[in-house]
């Protein structure tokens, strides 16, 4: 089955069982190997992504249900080359250790940031409660989200 | 002469005035519970026994999961209680002299419980459900203002109530509780019959536990519908009636309720959630003879089965088959009978929970949209699916889940997907 997919404002048409996990369709057929499979249960956001404006597992969304939505994934922050503000932010405070966690943490914190740009260190940390860093470099994580939040441009 | 007129109409129109506030005043004067005086100091400590006892008394009925907000202390109250008619933010119940109850004495806990006035003599809303607390015995009342003085103060004042205008004239309450309260408490039951666990488990059901607050459904003026345990509607759930719980597709017994209430996890029916789980995250802490009381109580009042109604038409067959496709990427994982969690961890059969073999969608569709949370270190976790599904979507998964639990399809399920979505938080 074919199934057309809107991916970083790129059409794409996947073949894929529409019950097939998101996750598996950006990294096996489209190459988009930001996003990590973590858990596969939707409890470690390591598969973040944002549809719609609003963080997804991608582990947990079935293919089939996204024709026609807005998908995103870290790629469209920037580049290696052209890191973006937030990802720009998580570089400067070193946030990432391992760094299996980030690609979903930054999709996580850039939903945030684009709904309210400026929220409080108890908005950040309540929003970014669903995703888990083995590492544990929150604290480095919640920095580089709070200067960002502080200057306002996600 | 339309001067004059206008002159009678301004002189009747003062009079009615005067008149609506004399009798404001009056109705004031006459409502007003006389304060009683402040306490210098807090009482001693009871004994660890009676702190331990006291402990037991507030876990079972329930006062920490008003009285404590998302982020805030325990006691310290500031939760709001979204009713139909309007927002009630609960007070701090810590021992704080200024902004909690370090002033009050025991008969002034006591005159709240019994007849829902502060200390200073205001009436208390019937958000806090002093109809039910009014029959506490007062060994139980001793107990539980003991443990409640002995908690950490908090020095907190909590915003102020949302309500309309004529609701916020506290002495209006007087008629509600004309209608409503039976103040005091019931004729002390001969100790041998309290001594059968069904005796205890109704003090525990009708007074602590105030469980008819949610299982019986409010009226139009917020007052608990009769007969009782019929189910209701809280927070957007729906709290399913109490007297019908033999007679369920899956039907309960005294043991899955009791492990249900004290674990918020049966092995037969699954998990609580919404407004059920902080619940049973209070009686797992009351020894587990106070929740087979309550289950063997509740066994008492169960309904003769009921005619079979009708059954709605199935579901049609292509949004069966688009659900299975659904349930294979968001719910299999967890849920097909050989995932892990399953197999190993023992959870039911999706086809065994409460939430889909219930008579209407409301809970099944709360779950799918906002999972259930993390909440308080539980063991209990489902991620929110709201930003992934559409409503026709859940509507889809639940043709699928009762088709292949052998029920019958759910009517209109994408309209009360697109409803209690609203109602979600960003």
């Amino acid at each position: 089955m074919t199934i057309p997919l809107t991916v970083n404002g790129r059409q794409h048409a996947v073949a894929a069982d529409p019950g097939t996990p998101l996750l598996y369709v950006l990294r096996n057929d489209l190459q988009l190997n930001g996003a990590k499979f973590g858990c596969g249960l939707g409890q470690c956001g390591a598969c973040t992504v944002i549809v719609d404006d609003k963080p997804v597992f991608s582990c947990l969304a079935p293919v089939g249900a996204l024709t026609g939505r807005a998908i995103r994934t870290v790629e469209s922050l920037g580049s290696a080359a052209q890191p973006g503000p937030l990802q720009a932010a998580f570089i400067a405070h070193q946030a990432a250790q391992c760094g299996y966690c980030i690609a979903g943490m930054l999709m996580r914190a850039q939903a945030l940031l684009e709904r309210n740009p400026h929220p409080t260190e108890t908005e950040i940390r309540r929003h970014m409660e669903p995703n888990l860093c083995r590492c544990g470099t929150h604290h480095r994580i919640l920095a580089a989200i709070g200067a960002v939040a502080k200057q306002g441009q996600p | 002469m339309r001067r004059l007129a206008s002159r009678r109409t301004l002189r009747l129109a003062g009079a009615a005035a005067l008149a609506v506030a004399a009798l404001t005043g009056a109705l004031y004067w006459w409502t007003r519970a006389a304060p009683i005086a402040p306490l210098a100091s807090l009482p001693p400590a009871p004994s660890s026994t009676a702190l331990a006892a006291g402990a037991r008394i507030v876990a079972l009925g329930d006062c920490m999961v008003c009285h404590s907000a998302k982020e805030g202390a325990p006691y310290a109250g500031g939760l709001g209680l979204v009713t139909p008619f309007g927002t009630i933010y609960s007070t701090n119940i810590t021992p704080d002299p200024a902004t909690g109850i370090g002033r009050w004495s025991l008969p002034a806990f006591k005159r709240a419980l019994r007849e829902g006035a502060s200390r200073d003599g205001h009436l208390l809303y019937p958000a806090f459900p002093y109809i039910h607390y009014t029959r506490m015995t007062d060994a139980d009342i001793a107990l539980a203002y003991g443990y409640l003085m002995t908690r950490t103060p908090v020095q907190v004042r909590q915003p102020e109530n949302d309500l309309p205008l004529p609701l916020k004239m506290r002495p209006m309450l007087a008629f509600w509780n004309a209608l409503y309260l039976r103040p005091g408490p019931a004729p002390a039951p001969a100790a041998e019959t309290l001594e059968t666990p069904a005796a205890r488990g109704r003090y525990l059901v009708d007074t602590l536990g105030h469980c008819a607050s949610c299982h019986s459904g409010l009226n139009l003026i917020g007052g608990e519908r009769h007969p009782p345990f019929q189910g209701g509607t809280i927070d957007g759930w729906h709290a399913p009636a109490l007297t019908r719980l033999a007679q369920e597709p899956n039907p309960w017994t005294r043991d899955e309720l009791a492990a249900y209430l004290r674990g918020g996890l049966s092995p037969a029916h699954g998990a609580a959630k919404g407004p059920m789980r902080p619940v049973t995250e209070r009686l797992a802490s009351v020894p587990r003879a106070d929740v087979e009381a309550i289950a063997s109580y509740l066994m008492t009042i169960q309904a003769p089965a009921a005619a079979a109604a009708p059954a709605p038409p199935p579901a049609a067959p292509n949004s069966i088959a688009q659900g299975a496709a659904l349930f294979g990427a968001a719910c299999a994982g967890c849920h097909a009978a050989s995932a892990p969690m399953m197999a190993l961890a023992g959870r039911p059969a999706l086809a065994r929970s409460s939430a889909l073999t219930g008579a209407t969608a409301t809970n099944f569709v709360q779950t799918v949209l906002g999972g259930i949370p993390w909440e308080h270190g539980s063991a209990v976790y489902m991620p929110p699916f709201a930003a992934t599904l559409d409503d026709q979507q859940v509507a889809a998964l639940a043709a699928y889940l009762r088709h292949g639990a052998g029920q019958p399809a759910w009517p209109d399920v994408p309209t009360t997907s697109a409803t209690l979505r609203k109602e979600l938080q960003p």
